[in-house]
């Protein structure tokens, strides 16, 4: 019943990519070991942790849950997708200031979730932010930095 | 923490859909929004030979009042749920709980057929299935059939619906006139699966006495849990604290089988149960039209 390859044409970070993956590769695993994007961390790879949470068409996801061929014809964003021109984006930035990273592990799944409430939502309170990072989990900070941080970006936005 | 070898087919189409079924028997699982399956298939615990993707299958994803029942196909993600404005008209537990299924990004891709085929006794969507009444739409390549919500659910993980057949719609009778409803869990962290939550729904008669109530709870055995007893219990009561607490009395003398875990053991998720039987009836009861 395997099947040997299937031809994935996605659009990662804007630019066209075209390659041919096993069914069972997952999303996570074609953007760290096929496409070398390895900004995404794999904590726990089965949904609990969030470090892997990476935007397709605009919508963040568990990149740990989808498998590859499911992005064919989309578009996905990873952390590698924030900064342009080498300018650091004001999420990145805040994290820096805020102290919002210890290990950093963690870090690109809370740019991620972050960077898609403030797309939604430019001016958040506390409890949106806590809510849009809920299921991201941190072993370091406390979250409190994290949430000042996003605080912080949304402001400089 | 890979999953092992399958053959993957999109179905573009219910049709097609049904027919993979068919054909590939007990080899083949439905691949919904794959926040339960996918986990089960990177530890091994699931290992399909041919996974059927519906997520092309856009004519499952609506949410829809005809004639004020409320219409929901199986695979609308819980993020559309929980904004889509006829849910939001239908009641307020439907919204409530779509809320507390996990976090952002796991609804974004989990979906309400999803929720109700894995029949996990924990998702608060089934709870809340049984307490609307739910009716679900099963269709086979043979045809199609409805099952009742109180049904369906089987055991933990169990329904009642036979190899081949896939879910895709989900109906809601209105509620009647006068009505309210809610929901309410308690979860140790936002998004978790909750240690228990309640679903409830109130209807008074024009005297203001209770006509008619329901009860539906999740977490606290294998399967969600109507508890009929409690909504006995209810009928003919003023609204107000001695009635919400008679029924908390019926629910926690109808929760046998909570599971005990590191979570919570067995005689806190009862006591849970109780205390948020009562907190759900009177919020459903303050929100009467
Ligand atoms: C971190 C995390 C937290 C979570 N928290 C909660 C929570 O608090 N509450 C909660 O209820 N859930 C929770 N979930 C589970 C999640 O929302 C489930 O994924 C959901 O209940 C199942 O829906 P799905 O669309 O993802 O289904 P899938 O995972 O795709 O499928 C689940 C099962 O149902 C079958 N299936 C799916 N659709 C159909 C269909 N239309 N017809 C026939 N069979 C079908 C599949 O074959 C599979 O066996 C959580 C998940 C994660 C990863």
């Amino acid at each position: 019943m395997e099947q040997d390859f299937l031809t994935v044409r996605v659009k990662v970070n804007g630019v066209d990519k075209r390659v041919a993956v096993e069914p069972r590769r997952m999303l996570s695993d074609f953007l760290r070991e096929d496409l070398g994007l390895t900004g995404t961390n794999l904590g726990c790879e089965h949904g609990s942790c969030g470090a892997c949470t990476v935007l397709v068409d605009g919508q963040s996801v568990r990149a740990c849950l989808m498998f590859a061929v499911q992005v064919h014809g989309k578009s996905v964003m990873t952390v590698e997708g924030l900064a342009s021109d080498g300018q650091m984006h004001a999420l990145q930035e805040a994290f820096w200031e805020k102290q919002g990273q210890q290990c950093g592990f963690c870090t690109p799944g809370f740019l991620m979730s972050s960077y898609e409430l403030l797309q939604h939502n430019p001016n958040p309170n506390e409890a949106e932010i806590r809510h849009a990072i809920s299921g991201n989990i941190c072993r370091c900070t406390g979250y409190q930095h994290i949430v000042e941080a996003v605080q912080a970006a949304s402001e400089k936005a | 923490m890979k999953p092992a070898p399958f053959r993957y087919v999109a179905a573009q189409s219910v049709e097609e859909a049904v027919s993979l079924l068919a054909e590939h028997g007990d080899e083949a699982r439905v691949l919904a929004g794959g926040q339960s399956l996918v986990p089960l298939m990177n530890m091994r615990l699931a290992r399909p030979a041919v996974l059927v993707d519906i997520n092309p299958v856009e004519a499952l994803a609506y949410v829809q009042a005809n004639n004020g029942h409320l219409a929901i196909g199986a695979m609308t993600r819980d993020a559309a749920l929980e904004r889509a404005s006829a849910a939001v008209a239908h009641s307020n537990l439907l919204i409530e709980a779509a809320r507390c299924v996990g976090h952002p990004a796991i609804r974004n891709r989990s979906t309400v057929g999803g929720s109700i085929a894995h029949a996990d006794p924990a998702a608060e969507l089934s709870a809340v299935m049984l307490a609307l009444d739910a009716q679900f739409v099963l269709q086979s390549k043979a045809g199609s059939r409805t099952v009742a919500a109180a049904d369906f659910f089987q055991g933990y993980l169990q329904t009642s619906m036979a190899e081949g057949e896939l879910l895709t719609a989900i109906q809601l009778p209105q509620l009647a006139p006068n009505s309210g409803s809610a929901f309410v869990e308690y979860a140790r962290r936002e998004g978790d699966y909750a240690l228990a939550g309640v679903a409830a729904v109130v209807t008074l008669a024009a005297n203001g006495s209770i006509a008619d109530a329901r009860l539906a709870l999740c977490s606290v055995g294998p399967t969600a849990l109507r508890v009929s007893s409690a909504e006995v219990a209810l009928r003919g009561q003023q609204p107000g604290a001695e009635a919400w607490a008679s029924a908390a009395a019926a629910v926690k003398a109808a929760v046998t089988e909570a599971p005990s875990d590191i979570h919570g053991s067995a005689s806190y998720r009862r006591h849970l149960a109780g205390v948020l039987t009562e907190r759900a009836l009177a919020l459903a009861a303050s929100r009467l039209k």
